[in-house]
């Protein structure tokens, strides 16, 4: 991992009305890096996502994101990231290589380049002879493991993982893990939000965001020993319930 | 049957050419705090529509406190909680509205009921003018819940309840469940979150359709029969791959910023393992032996 950031905020605001949903976040991700964004429901990671995704704008405060800015250049932005979710991920009423054709050619990817890039995606995933099966037909977990070599096949220079794993059983989810840490030594920073604990010790770096604020950003040995915790959980625990108390 | 107040017997449940459900026995006592813990997929929510009498088994048969849930639908709907897995309050009715509603349904009223739901509802009290539709998600849970508990029923049926949920939020969801526990009423909930199994009085671990093992959660974490280690090592993106290389290695799965590894016999010991990683590099090398979690018991079954 080098220190180059690939994102940049420096007092993000974000406010609705009168209320601050995120309130002066500074903070840099670095090229490569597996960044994980914490918080308790409602604490304003979504807001932020938006934001660093291009799909809306800050209150005030700088933002650059895989090295454009936010207030003019969304469009570049949008081209040079990638996103999955639990909630959205793929069509389910089109095939493997169906869905993989329409989000590579909405990237604008070639033909040839698509053409190629799937044969090595299916062989790599050991699926060439499920290409041609309906998402529907597939187990969650083939489905979210599709969902993210997709997120990343036009090669952005970020992936946002908003929840990847929910409700996934626990031996996929680490496998899923395994291409996080595929994707991040390829140089894909990694952007991941997640209520598992133990994936949060899986990041080199994570925030934890309350009522609108990032209140602690370490690696996670650095935020145990800081909060005399002897993991995540417990860390999580003290941070976000201190604000309900 | 008396000292149960659910029992599922053999049922199967197919859509198309999927099978949801296969021979699914399992039976909940009266007063206890039952867990169906399993990923997306397992069948947690099939099983759930079928005990509620909101979906016919395919085959086998469903009891709830002494009712068939064919049968007798209309009387168990009436001595049920429900909460779905989606939320499904009125979007477009109030905080205040949504209760009224439910307890009107069920021929009563918020006051009667109100020493039961009152922990759970004075949370979101100060919200009650607002809809339901722009409550934040913990607060949802929360209307939901109470919503599930007007009628004072005597099983609650709980799908997922904590699913997205951050984990402060999913502790005190927790919290709550005891209570309601203590007020005497049978509590079947299902939960992705491993963790949680730990919880409840007993679980059933459910994978594809299918029960992997149905016992209290010590009992089931006492009978992982595998030598079970913790490793930590100065390299860890490197020691999973390591140590699935090793010989004597049963499996190798990371369980926050350790490894557990877990070995095909007894013979091999601590200083063997330590050697090993020595000699692939490894410094500050840890090994511990630890007693199995539910996760490791999970995976382990998972792959049998």
């Amino acid at each position: 991992m080098n220190k180059t950031p690939v994102i940049h905020t420096e007092n993000l605001v974000k406010k609705y009305g009168a209320f601050t949903a995120n309130d002066m976040l500074s903070f840099d991700v670095f090229k490569g890096e597996i960044f994980g964004f914490l918080g308790a429901n409602g604490a304003g990671k979504t807001t932020a996502i938006r934001i660093l995704c291009g799909l809306s704008k800050p209150t005030s405060g700088i933002v650059n994101v895989a090295g454009f800015d936010i207030y003019k250049q969304t469009e570049k932005i949008k081209q040079n990231i990638g996103y999955m979710s639990q909630k959205f991920s793929l069509y389910e009423d089109l095939t493997i290589r169906e869905n993989i054709r329409f989000f590579a050619g909405i990237y604008g990817l070639s033909s040839k380049i698509i053409k190629e890039r799937t044969h090595e995606l299916l062989t790599k995933l050991e699926i060439v002879d499920l290409g041609d099966k309906l998402i529907s037909s597939l187990p969650l977990g083939w489905k979210q493991k599709l969902a993210f070599s997709i997120a990343v096949f036009h090669r952005p220079q970020i992936v946002f993982l908003d929840e990847p794993t929910g409700g996934v059983d626990p031996i996929t989810r680490r496998q899923f893990w395994d291409m996080i840490y595929d994707a991040a030594n390829d140089g894909i920073t990694v952007f991941v939000t997640t209520h598992y604990m133990d994936e949060a010790e899986y990041c080199d770096r994570v925030s934890i965001m309350v009522d609108g604020r990032i209140e602690a950003l370490d690696t996670p040995a650095g935020l145990k020993k800081t909060y005399e915790a002897k993991n995540m959980d417990e860390v999580f625990l003290k941070l976000a319930r201190a604000s309900i108390a | 049957m008396d000292q149960y107040a659910v029992i599922a017997k053999d049922i199967s449940k197919a859509y198309a050419d999927v099978e949801a459900l296969n021979h699914i026995s399992f039976s909940v006592k009266k007063g206890e705090l039952f867990g169906l813990i399993g990923p997306d997929g397992a069948g947690k929510s099939t099983l759930f529509r079928i005990l509620t009498s909101l979906l016919l088994p395919g085959s086998g048969s469903g009891m709830v406190e002494n009712f068939d849930v064919v049968k007798d639908f209309k009387k168990i709907r009436k001595i049920i909680g429900y909460m779905p897995g989606r939320f499904s309050l009125y979007q477009d009715l109030t905080v205040e509205e949504n209760l009224n509603f439910y307890a009107t349904i069920f021929g009563t009223t918020v006051k009667e009921n109100y020493d039961l739901i009152r922990d759970i509802y004075v949370q979101i009290e100060p919200f009650k003018n607002r809809l339901a539709g722009k409550l934040s998600g913990g607060m949802k849970q929360k209307l939901a819940l109470s919503c599930a508990l007007i009628h004072k029923p005597d099983v609650l049926f709980l799908d997922e309840p904590t699913t997205g949920v951050d984990a402060v939020s999913r502790k005190e969801f927790w919290e709550m469940l005891k209570n309601l526990q203590e007020k005497g009423i049978t509590i079947l909930v299902s939960t992705p979150y491993m963790d949680e199994a730990g919880l409840c009085d007993r679980v059933a671990l459910i994978q594809k359709g299918k029960i992997l093992e149905i016992d209290k959660p010590h009992n089931i974490t006492k009978r992982y029969s595998l030598p079970l280690f913790e490793v930590k090592t100065s390299r860890m993106y490197q020691l999973a791959g390591d140590l699935l290389e090793y010989a004597s290695t049963q499996s190798a799965f990371r369980f926050g910023d350790s490894i557990h590894l877990s070995l095909k016999n007894e013979e091999t010991s601590e200083k063997e393992i330590m050697d090993y990683l020595t000699g692939k590099e490894h410094g500050q090398i840890a090994i511990r032996k630890i007693e199995a979690n539910i996760e490791d018991c999970f995976m382990w079954l998972m792959n049998r």
